[in-house]
């Protein structure tokens, strides 16, 4: 069955697309592509986080709202949004939601099955908080490349080991993607026929144990480059970031929408 | 009803909003202990490898977690690959390296919250880590590399930890009703109490999620035996591998023609052994004392038992009392027959094997 490879292979491109895209994005003009992305990384963290603890829908709702007037001004399009978050998220939580709206015990509405009140803003509440904080996290991505990101991780006293191999993974999740497309592709165009489905599964152990030694062989021949670049175990990071007056202004844009929707939504 | 929600929650991978802001810092706190130990043990592990072996195996396990495995029943699935990561790497190895690529899944690729990142390291990263590398030493034991048993163990540790991380997920989200509602009671984060969250998501991971996990971890370590046995020892350390096993084997040789040399020394034991009396011993006045020496001075029967003596003729030794009769000397034939015994236990222990299609460990 070449249907599997082919799914596969979907994936990965898919995968490797998106990434390309969010690149091209990060480094166009918008609002919050100029904005220090300390400040992007401290202040969407914590409209995420007032996201979360928010008792109120409205505060919610009006939060979704603000993401998405930010994406807009960030030259993000609302149709990316929809095919890479909303959709994605409704579907998901929405079928885990659903059956909230008639299990959850409380006043019944009406409705041919015993829907209520309580159910009803129990789907909405989770709904609202994935759709909310799912659009927000894009926004970090989609407005900052990853390198900044990690960079700017560093204000939240991430260890420098660990952000240094989440630049490292990043990279090298790109090198063994294309690896295994190449592996799938070759696979593919040697392949006749309907492949029985033990057959699929032994492709795909072999494949992810093919990846495996390739993997640990990369690892060995990076480890032997950093030695030979004099790589001792100490990690140095350039922090090139300067706040200028205009990221004060949004770092107190941030700190003031957060802090009033915090108040709010208790 | 539930059929959506049982397929939903069949991936571990938790959104934002499904955790109230004070479980996830709980989760937080708890996995930060284990982040901690694992960066310590690494470091003195691994020294200046570790940067580039964490980056390496956690964009692996990415790419894995991105491949649709065919199960059986003709469905698919994805795997977390925690079960593989804790075999080859060791426990403190997996569990950096699935939190760096769920870190990198829930901040770029959107899969996970952020707020939820705590409890999806803890649930798969950690509780998946440990459980699968104990249950895999456990079932492994010692076996050697190339066994089969190792195999089983893997899948086995894939299937168990991926339940496992599956379980702490229901439970968090489970509890979440019974903390957190608002004026209404409403439900403020999942929905579901314990009774609806534990059988929505143990179904999904009972099954596909599970069967993914133990495809992938039997599988990689098939393959790996076959083409790269190495990648396996770090976890296997009483293993006996083929050099090994042809190490114990040759002890094992040598012990057993010591044992034939002395066999002859069975002929100095004095008396005989209880209960391997001849027909003819019980009329036979010395081996009476013999037989109530050894019996708690107990006189045996005037003459021996029907039974035993109807049976004792109904078999003839090729070598009776282990010396054959063509020859004299009673040590000798002792050694003889030893090796002929020996030589017949392997040859049947042989054909057993051959007809077992060569299987051995």
């Amino acid at each position: 069955m070449t249907g599997y490879i082919e799914r596969t292979i979907a994936s990965l491109i898919a995968a490797s697309e998106r990434a390309a895209i969010a690149e091209q994005v990060a480094f166009s003009a918008g609002a919050l592509q100029g904005v220090d992305p300390r400040v992007k990384v401290a202040g969407l963290f914590a409209l995420i986080v007032v996201v979360a603890a928010s008792r109120r829908l409205r505060v919610i709702a009006a939060l979704f709202v603000v993401a998405a007037i930010l994406a807009a001004a960030s030259n993000v399009r609302m149709r990316r949004l929809a095919a890479w978050v909303w959709s994605p998220v409704l579907i998901f939580t929405g079928a885990i939601a659903l059956p909230a709206i008639f299990l959850t015990p409380g006043r019944a509405i009406g409705g041919g099955h015993a829907i209520t009140e309580q159910g009803l803003r129990a789907a909405a509440f989770l709904i609202g908080r994935a759709e909310t904080a799912s659009t927000l996290s894009a926004l970090l991505v989609l407005t900052t490349p990853w390198p900044w990101v990690l960079k700017a991780l560093r204000i939240f006293r991430c260890p420098m080991i660990i952000v240094a191999i989440l630049g490292m993974t990043y990279r090298y999740i790109f090198v063994i993607l294309q690896t295994a497309l190449e592996m799938f592709e070759a696979r593919k165009s040697r392949t006749v026929g309907v492949l029985p489905p033990s057959e699929r599964r032994r492709l795909a152990s072999s494949a992810a144990g093919v990846l495996l030694s390739k993997s640990v062989q990369m690892s060995g021949e990076v480890h032997l480059a950093m030695r030979s670049r004099g790589f001792r175990g100490e990690i140095h990071l350039m922090q090139d970031f300067r706040a200028r007056a205009r990221d004060w202004f949004w770092l107190a844009g941030f700190g003031l929408m957060a802090a009033a929707a915090l108040w709010w939504g208790r | 009803m539930l059929a959506p929600l049982r397929a939903k929650l069949s991936t571990v991978h938790i959104p934002d909003g499904y955790l109230s802001p004070a479980t996830c810092a709980a989760l937080y706190a708890g996995a930060a202990p284990f982040w901690y130990v694992s960066l310590q043990r690494m470091k003195r592990a691994f020294n200046t490898q570790m940067v580039p072996l964490l980056s390496v195996f956690a964009a692996f396990s990415f790419i894995i977690m991105m491949f649709n495995l065919p199960l059986p029943g003709g469905t698919t699935g994805h795997a977390v690959g925690v079960g593989i990561a804790a075999i080859v790497l060791g426990p403190w190895a997996s569990i950096l390296g699935i939190s760096i690529a769920l870190i990198i899944q829930a901040v770029f690729f959107g899969d996970g919250g952020i707020t939820a990142i705590g409890a999806n390291c803890f649930n798969m990263a950690i509780i998946g880590s440990l459980a699968a590398y104990a249950i895999y030493r456990f079932i492994a034991g010692r076996a050697p590399i190339s066994s089969p048993r190792r195999i089983v163990a893997a899948g086995v540790a894939g299937y168990v930890a991926i339940n496992l991380s599956a379980l702490a997920a229901a439970i968090e989200f489970g509890i979440q009703p019974m903390l957190y509602h608002d004026a209404t009671g409403a439900p403020l984060y999942a929905p579901y109490p314990l009774h609806i969250a534990i059988p929505a998501m143990m179904i999904g991971h009972l099954t596909i999620a599970g069967l993914a996990e133990m495809v992938v971890s039997a599988g990689v370590v098939a393959y790996l035996q076959k083409s790269e046995p190495s990648l396996l020892k770090r976890t296997a350390p009483g293993a006996a591998d083929d050099n090994l096993a042809a190490g114990n084997l040759r002890r094992l040789w040598i012990a057993v023609a010591v044992l034939l040399i002395l066999t002859p020394l069975g002929i100095l034991a004095a008396g005989s052994a209880w209960g391997e009396w001849a027909p003819a011993d019980f009329s036979d006045a010395a081996a009476r004392n013999q037989i109530a020496a050894v019996s708690g001075n107990q006189s045996p029967p005037t003459e021996a038992p029907r039974g035993l003596r109807a049976l004792a003729s109904f078999w003839t030794a090729p070598m009776p009392r282990y010396a054959p009769p063509f020859l004299k000397s009673p040590g000798f034939g002792y050694l003889l027959s030893g090796m002929a015994g020996t030589g017949l236990i392997l040859l049947v222990m042989l054909f057993a094997g051959f007809l077992m299609g060569g299987r051995a460990g």
